[in-house]
């Protein structure tokens, strides 16, 4: 169909440029001024992979690849246009999901040509494919049950039941056994019972755990993707691919240990944490009663505008409030009165990782005014107010010093060190984790209840006029 | 084991330590974007699946690989679209579009 065909040589070393292009897109993604580009090089080098693929003489089924690329930009295109910067989470699972559901597929479709062929196949082209046929079909469910949860298609709550760890394993022996069974008959067949096996496990390794959570899921699903991908490198005998699958392997792994820190936990406690969890009694570490101090829009504004360094720190009640724009608005009136305002974000301020920065640079606000935890912490002591929007667990100083509590040991931001704290909360409910937050009881905490997007919207105007 | 097997874990290795280094140098900042744009590259997988659904004779390893080239289409170009669509908004303070 097409005129020429370059040469198996000359594909794989447009498939070493295309790694070269991976590994520079990824290292201009260090510094947000470059970062747009390395994601346009990583594309480039895609896109010449992809190109290359085409011309090699053993594909010559063209409509069929032709259809498929289509399909594929015609439903990817038009939902990373439309999707909601808060729907983020959802969309970078789902993301994941077609990765190795593409890896899982692709490993089942090689084994499937390659297993009646006479003679014995390579031991790692065997495992290797296998492998990447249980990651992927892992990943694929996975996701689609973390999409669930984050869209509220389902409950976010954490989904439990009696042996559930016991039947997890069954289902996880079952996988194995099919893998270890298509090895060594190298039939067919047990492809089947193999990747049904792996999609069963990617539910029900989902399920346990909590809305809250998903940030850490997210991250260990990026992982799995990754590696279904370099399993199905080895399996092709791809650089690209392996490369490429390592890459975001990596990435995926980095995050997740980065996320699961940030909660003071371990990576295997946020996964089988759901199972035997110790219920919390109700008020048994810190109990916040009457004595909270409730303010009102009209005060916060004064101390506001007369005060010299401002922090906000953002929660995702902010988000869920979609006041964004508004506390933008709000930090303008104030630094048009010469206070400095900045941001602190807590690692794990919004859904996943990185972000609540998505959501405050959607809203315009400039990166340099987004400071992560590290960077603002020993700065608190000189901040004359500390405006906490729909933040909560992140900002208990009872993480920081009861043992008891069962945050006790998650960073947090140190918003108990400013001058004075403003905490905008809808009422006294306590957060994510559910235990009580003493920051509200400190004597140099003042409360403004209600609605986020309309308290901030009345600070606004309050400030416009003192 | 083959040297060609040799090549591919040695490229492996390698392309661990690069990935850590890598990522390990990403601010948290952006790490929403380094998700989805690493994402997308997973999404490489492509490649594989033009090439068994574009080479293979059978009914059933077409329908496999053709449908894994619409998913990994689907992820690479949603991924750096999307990815795009995000760092085109982290503005420095005063920068144009800056209000």
């Amino acid at each position: 169909m097409v005129a020429f065909a370059f040469s198996e040589n000359t594909v794989n070393l447009a498939y070493v440029f295309a790694a070269v292009c991976f590994v520079f897109g990824i290292k201009m993604l260090s510094s947000p001024t470059t970062a747009r580009w390395g994601n346009r090089v990583s594309a480039a080098g895609m896109l010449v992979a992809v190109a290359f693929t085409l011309t090699l003489a053993e594909v010559d089924r063209y409509w069929l690849v032709a259809a498929g690329l289509a399909l594929g930009a015609v439903l990817g295109a038009p939902a990373a246009r439309l999707v909601k910067m808060t729907a983020m989470p959802q969309m970078v699972a789902l993301l994941n999901g077609a990765g190795g559901g593409a890896a899982a597929l692709v490993a089942s479709a090689e084994f499937h040509r390659l297993a009646p062929l006479p003679g014995d196949l390579p031991a790692d082209t065997l495992v290797a494919s296998l492998a990447s046929a249980l990651i992927g079909g892992v990943t694929l469910s996975g996701s689609i049950v973390a999409f669930a949860k984050l869209q509220e298609l389902v409950s976010g709550r954490p989904v439990t039941f009696q042996h559930q760890q016991a039947a997890n394993a069954a289902v996880l022996a079952v996988a194995l056994l099919c893998a270890v069974a298509a090895g060594l008959t190298e039939e067919r067949f047990w492809v089947v019972p193999l990747v049904g096996a792996a999609l069963v496990f990617g539910v029900l390794f989902v399920i346990p755990i909590g809305g809250a959570d998903m940030p850490v899921v997210i991250a260990v699903l990026n992982a799995f993707s990754g590696l279904s991908g370099v399993a199905a490198g080895f399996v092709l005998d791809n650089n690209a691919l392996i490369i490429g699958g390592t890459l975001v392997g990596a990435s995926g792994t980095l995050l997740t240990l980065l996320m699961a820190r940030a909660m003071g936990r371990s990576v295997a406690n946020v996964v089988f944490g759901a199972f035997g969890q110790v219920a919390v009694a109700p008020g048994t570490a810190a109990t916040v009663d009457g004595a909270v101090r409730a303010t009102t829009p009209d005060d916060v504004a004064v101390m506001l505008a007369y005060a010299k360094r401002v922090v906000i720190v953002p929660g995702y009640g902010l988000a869920v409030a979609q006041a964004q724009h508004d506390v933008r608005k709000l930090a303008d009136e104030l630094e048009r009165r010469r206070v400095d305002v900045r941001y602190a974000i807590h690692p794990v301020a919004g859904r996943m990782p990185g972000h609540m920065n998505v959501l405050l640079a959607e809203a315009n606000v400039p990166y340099d005014q987004l400071y992560e935890m590290d960077r603002i912490n020993p700065e608190f002591e000189q901040v004359d107010v500390a405006l906490v929007v729909g933040a909560n667990d992140v900002t208990n100083p009872a993480a920081r010093n009861e043992p008891g509590s069962p945050i006790y040991g998650m960073p947090i931001l140190d918003v108990d060190h400013a001058k004075s704290v403003v905490v905008l909360k809808r009422s006294m409910n306590p957060g994510f984790a559910g235990i009580d937050n003493p920051l509200y009881a400190d004597p140099k905490t003042a409360m403004l209840f209600g609605d986020a997007k309309v308290s901030v919207a009345a600070l606004v105007d309050a400030v416009k006029s003192v | 084991m083959d040297a060609e097997l040799i090549g591919s874990l040695t490229i492996f290795a390698l392309a661990v330590f690069l990935g850590f280094e890598l990522i390990s140098r990403v601010p948290t900042l952006l790490h929403t974007p380094l998700m989805s744009g690493t994402n997308a590259i997973s999404g490489i997988i492509v490649v594989g699946a033009i090439l068994v659904a574009g080479s293979s004779d059978s009914r059933l390893e077409q329908t496999l690989a053709f449908v894994a080239l619409v998913l990994a289409t689907i992820n690479v170009v949603g991924g750096f679209l999307v990815t795009d669509r995000m760092l085109e908004m982290f503005r420095r303070r005063g920068a144009e579009g800056d209000e």
